[in-house]
């Protein structure tokens, strides 16, 4: 077990907040075709309260601190909140489409010491990655971005969101991230409307892409290994929880509302009443999140491939039930090693509907 | 005790944040992780640039374990001196200013 992971550890017995994840605008320069975020600002936290709500998470234990949007650089605040948070010793990364960062902010970045900058790169070619995100010119000022940032020695991970449009380019972007010297994640989720409008997942690529996709050597490694079948859980994986969100994980939207996870949006209150340690410790929501095991789960505790679905209980919270199958997750199950999930079986042997068009793939890197 | 008294400063480049006993550590330059058990992190939380190694392990470690000044002060510098050469602190005979105390 790594030091990280041991720590990880003790943070869920304790009930440790170990990572936070703030979006501190919603607003945005691009306006990317897949995004599940109203850009409309309806009341933000001004710089004082995302400070004050910045030093709260440091008292309760927080040490990961995930900066996002939005484009997060359209608050002129921003690089203050970022040296806010690096003096009380956050480890922070900032989420980003980088048009914003030229050589002054590159080097203002690095200067602070942050963690890591994460850019969504679409396409190596413009027309197809500034029709995405409809900002012409966007592709040329986020690779010159990565290229200043990466003169400051700045650590940068590009992920590259699957989509109809873009499908194809997804090699090609990998290796123009090997030459500019970043980290590369191929990502093939389309996360619905957090108002719970799912027409966007549409936007995903198909079941028979994602299998092409797991069966490509460039994003999964050994292919016959990945894609193996493997045992069903045993009572250390049921005894355990889906993910870290509500666990050691809370996000923090820019209107002071707290999530168990940026994809899982059940209300568990507001800083704009509570204090987060009041929240995270006593909120009913966070409390019914955290009695509920894997073994407790309906379908998924019986389903053949429990030991490594990465189950995502807020995608299943928005198809209506947290406690329940995430059918983008028995969809990778499936694309992966060619078995229905429990679910899928429930369903008739076939792939419902329900089942196609919304795809979440967190272990392919 | 030490001819020479030793000063602590924590490095800029690091993020930690103390988690009950145990101080979580991450350098920004290479994200090396370290994890300080109970005596490291009383050490680790006392390193302010102003206070003597000596004082810190007299009021820290001894006052709270049971260990001898001598051992506990050797195994004190052999941490830090761990830590130094990993650059998450620096080790000074002089105390150091808290503007350059970062």
């Amino acid at each position: 077990m790594s030091l990280l992971d041991e720590m990880n550890e003790k943070a869920t017995a304790r009930g440790i907040p170990l990572s936070a994840h703030m979006d501190i605008t919603w607003r945005c320069n691009e306006r990317c075709v897949h995004c599940y975020l109203d850009h409309d600002d309806k009341g933000e936290m001004t710089t004082d309260e995302i400070k004050d709500v910045i030093r709260q998470l440091a008292d309760v234990g927080t040490f990961f601190l995930s900066i996002s949007g939005g484009e997060p650089l359209l608050r002129r605040d921003c690089f203050e909140i970022l040296e806010f948070a690096r003096a009380l010793r956050f480890n922070v990364k900032l989420k980003t489409n980088a048009v914003m960062i030229g050589a002054k902010e590159a080097l203002r970045l690095r200067k602070m010491g942050i963690e890591q900058v994460q850019i969504s790169v679409y396409s190596h070619r413009p027309e197809v990655h500034d029709a995405i995100t409809k900002l012409p010119g966007s592709l040329r000022r986020t690779t010159e971005a990565i290229k200043h940032l990466k003169a400051n020695d700045i650590k940068v991970s590009l992920t590259n969101v699957l989509m109809q449009f873009n499908r194809s380019d997804a090699l090609a972007v990998k290796q123009m991230a090997g030459e500019l010297g970043v980290n590369f994640v191929i990502d093939p989720t389309i996360t619905p409307m957090l108002n719970g409008d799912r027409s966007i997942t549409k936007l995903g690529i198909t079941l028979d892409e994602l299998q092409q996709v797991m069966r490509t050597e460039e994003f999964v490694g050994d292919v016959a290994e990945f894609c193996s079948p493997v045992s069903s859980a045993g009572d250390d994986v049921l005894d355990g929880y889906s993910c870290s969100a509500g666990h050691t994980l809370a996000y923090i939207s820019p209107y002071a509302d707290v999530f168990p996870c940026v994809q899982f949006p059940m209300p568990c209150g507001s800083l704009r009443k509570q204090a987060f340690r009041d929240i995270w410790f006593d909120s009913p929501a966070f409390a019914e999140l955290r009695s509920v095991h894997v073994r407790d789960l309906h379908t998924c505790s019986h389903c053949g491939h429990n030991s490594y679905c990465s189950r995502c209980p807020g995608l299943a919270y928005m198809e209506g039930d947290f406690r329940g199958p995430s059918s983008a997750d028995c969809q990778k199950s499936y694309a992966r090693t060619g078995i229905p999930s429990a679910a899928m079986e429930r369903a008739g042997q076939r792939i419902p509907q329900a089942f196609t068009g919304l795809v979440q793939i967190s272990g392919v890197q | 005790m030490p001819s020479t008294e030793m000063y602590l400063t924590q490095s800029a480049d690091i993020a930690s944040r103390t988690l009950g006993d145990d101080t979580l550590i991450m350098s920004t330059l290479d994200s090396t992780i370290f994890v300080l058990n109970s005596v490291g992190t009383a050490i680790w939380n006392a390193a302010d640039g102003a206070t003597p190694l000596s004082r810190i392990v007299q009021e820290r470690v001894c006052a709270e374990y049971e260990v001898t000044d001598e051992e506990a002060f050797a195994d004190a510098r052999e941490f830090v001196g761990q830590l130094a050469e990993h650059g998450i602190l620096s080790i000074s005979d002089a105390p150091v200013p808290p503007l350059e105390a970062k």
